[in-house]
């Protein structure tokens, strides 16, 4: 029992860093971002590299390594994702919906074969892993790695929503999510608002495939087409454009699945976690945390 | 079926049995701008019947077999994607729902080819329904989303049933055999004798194709279509307009999924043997591309795209690998640069004498204003357009 809650809580927990990203941009310019689950996958790539570089040049304890290429990482999958929002989205962001889903799409095929190409369609094995052994807790075994991921995690998560609910720049963003025209006419920078928040959410998903890439060991290109669902599947639960929804639903998802593959068996944990998603989307479509819906005219 | 409020219409004799799709009759207009396009048309129709005649090699209607079944699917999430305006990313679940019906009503039920042809079709729209019933209501993004988990679900649920073979899927599938004659025996016409392991298959899927094409260009035309292409292009307004949308939704939805299901029957009758990894999310996306990169609700646009998407791998051996980086890359630039993709629906020929007619007709020109001349000075220099012409003596007050 305590064994299927703990890890439950730990892939929640990836969940969660993706669903942030889905969540916060859906949040403030609607638009559902297919590649984001690739960010992950390139964050993981990134972490690989760097890591390698890194050993190469210098020896620091594994712990501090992890923590500076992490670092690393999400500034320059941040990046990486701002560059995206520039040259994909923002010169079609007033056209039809639909243009801007299936731009979705195509960067996140170019994305997942771009990295094919370059790392070769093999996984890769992440240099360094978080194995530290294990401690054991009320009859569970809990293995150190999944402890690390629920921490940093979590305090990615308090550190963002501090961000969000103290700093100028979080209350801009609030405010275009409420009303991005009003918003631009009280002086706030839409476009750089709008990349900050790429920046942001594609940073934790960086952090995300990292912290994937260390723990479980091997990554593949396309690690992120799942969890990108699954993400998405999280940020609905709790309520999409919610931050502290997007949180919610990744535990609780990663609740939900845990307990589903503990009742129904593995090879039907991702059958069970989309039957979540269209059951939820059914009977309670603006999840958990999710206030009003308005239909965007 | 109350699509849109009908009109007043011609005394019974007169009228057409069905007026959902457009009579036949005024298909064919030989002087329009867009008469050389069909012509065109026309010919490589007649010149794809030929082919076989000319040159039978197993290798090229193989690959051209696969093509006609790429053209199928295509067509086929042209009704959901190009007219209806849904983007469906789990596509290929229909495809996977189709093979995997004629697999098993085949193999399991002892059913023929033939027979089991009502069976796809009635296992797909219960299909459809199931799907795009709870979801239709949603708005559109959710629908890619939920789609795309709908499409994981059928891999995953044919990987793991016993029923579906598991991970090593169904092999054995007999061909097609109408009345004791079995295809795959092959016979002779004109003094050349057709193996009919492979040439038929083509035959087949052809004329299935040619159907399939057929039928969604006369669906697309007539009140049905029309009411798809309203609630693509604003369903508010489709809706204050008496169009049942939801409706519209899910008609488009189930034409969809009996489309990919026919094709997954052609596949399953062409390789004889299905599997799940077939059935891949990457399938539903190159399909996506090949009806956006020709041009989403035309139909010759879609037809052009698939034969691309389906053949480029033969041609461009070189780069095979760079395909799908370089099908990404040009999804985007299409929605940057040329939305409505390489052959639009209201395309004409380059140097045609009758562009400006075409164009005309196609996308409404912005409303001109006669009532206020400083508007339409203000616009003069821009607004030369066959349209502006009573708006002409306005435009000599020019700032």
């Amino acid at each position: 029992m305590i064994q299927v809650i703990v890890n439950g809580l730990s892939v929640g927990a990836f969940y969660a860093l993706v669903a942030l990203g889905y969540s916060m941009v859906y949040g403030i310019i609607k638009l559902l971002n297919f590649a984001h689950g690739d960010i992950y996958m390139l964050g993981a790539y990134v972490g690989f590299v760097v890591l390698g570089a890194l050993t190469s040049w210098l020896s620091l304890p594994t712990a501090l390594g992890l923590v500076l290429v992490t670092l690393v990482t999400m500034a320059l999958t941040g990046g990486a994702g701002v560059l995206l929002e520039r040259v994909a989205y923002r010169p079609i962001r007033h056209a039809p919906r639909l243009s801007l889903l299936i731009t979705a799409v195509g960067l996140s095929f170019a994305l997942e074969y771009g990295v094919r190409q370059i790392f070769g369609p093999q996984p890769s094995h992440f240099p360094v892993q978080i194995d530290a052994g294990s401690v054991h807790l009320f009859g569970a075994t809990i293995t150190i790695a999944r402890i690390v991921v629920i921490l940093v995690a979590a305090g990615l998560m308090v550190v963002l929503a501090l961000f969000v609910a103290k700093t100028r720049q979080g209350r801009a963003m609030r405010a275009i999510a409420l009303d991005a025209k009003a918003a631009r006419l009280m002086g706030i920078d839409v476009d750089r608002t709008i990349s900050l928040v790429f920046f942001i959410g594609s940073a934790l998903a960086g952090a995300a495939g990292v912290l994937a890439g260390a723990v479980y060991g091997t990554i593949d290109f396309l690690m992120g087409f799942i969890i990108g669902i699954k993400a998405f599947t999280a940020a609905v639960i709790g309520g999409i454009g919610n931050l502290y929804g997007a949180m919610l639903g990744g535990v609780a998802l990663g609740l939900l699945e845990s307990f589903g593959v503990a009742w129904l068996g593995g090879q039907w944990r991702d059958v069970f976690s989309f039957l979540c998603l269209i059951l939820f989307l059914t009977f309670r479509p603006t999840g958990i945390l999710g206030g009003r819906v308005q239909e965007r005219m | 079926m109350a699509l849109i409020p009908r009109r007043p219409r011609p005394p019974a004799l007169l009228r057409p049995p069905v007026d959902l799709v457009q009579p036949l009759g005024r298909r064919f207009d030989w002087r329009g701008p867009r008469a050389p396009l069909r012509l065109i048309g026309l010919l490589a129709v007649v010149g794809v019947f030929v082919l076989p005649f000319l040159n039978a090699s197993t290798y090229l209607m193989q690959i051209l077999t696969s093509a006609y079944i790429y053209v199928m699917l295509a067509m086929g999430l042209n009704v959901v994607v190009g007219y209806a305006g849904l983007l469906d990313l789990g596509y290929i679940a229909f495809f996977a729902v189709g093979a995997y019906t004629s697999g098993i009503a085949t193999t399991r039920l002892g059913l023929s080819q033939v027979q089991a042809i009502p069976l796809v079709i009635v296992v797909c729209v219960l299909a459809g329904i199931v799907i795009g019933g709870p979801t239709l209501r949603l708005r559109s993004d959710y629908l890619a989303i939920v789609t795309l988990g709908f499409g994981e679900i059928i891999r995953v649920t044919a990987n793991n049933l016993s029923v579906t073979g598991g991970p090593a899927g169904i092999y054995a599938i007999p061909g097609w055999q109408f009345f004791g004659w079995r295809l795959r025996d092959g016979f002779s016409l004109g003094g050349l004798r057709f193996n009919g392991q492979v040439t038929f298959y083509y035959f087949v899927a052809l004329i299935v194709t040619v159907l399939g094409v057929l039928g969604i260009s006369q669906i697309a035309r007539g009140r049905l279509g029309r009411a798809w292409k309203a609630v693509r292009d604003d369903e508010d307004a489709a809706e204050a307009m008496g169009i049942n949308t939801y409706l519209a939704k899910i008609t488009a939805y189930i034409i969809g999924a009996v489309w990919a299901g026919l094709a997954g029957q052609l596949m399953a009758t062409q390789q004889s043997a299905i599997s799940p990894p077939s059935f891949q999310f990457l399938h539903s996306a190159l399909i996506l591309m090949a009806v956006v990169l020709g041009g989403m609700g035309s139909t010759p646009g879609v037809i052009v795209g698939a034969l691309f998407i389906s053949l480029a791998p033969e041609f461009l051996r070189g780069v095979a690998d760079w395909r799908y980086l370089i099908f990404g890359l040009l999804l985007i630039l299409v929605m940057i640069f040329r939305p409505a993709g390489l052959w639009p629906a209201s395309a004409v020929l380059p140097w045609s004498r009758d562009r400006r007619r075409a164009a005309e007709t196609a996308p409404p020109p912005p409303p001109e204003s006669p009532s206020s001349p400083a508007a339409a000075a203000d616009r003069g220099p821009t607004a030369d357009g066959p349209t502006s012409a009573p708006a002409s003596p306005e435009r000599e007050v020019r700032p």
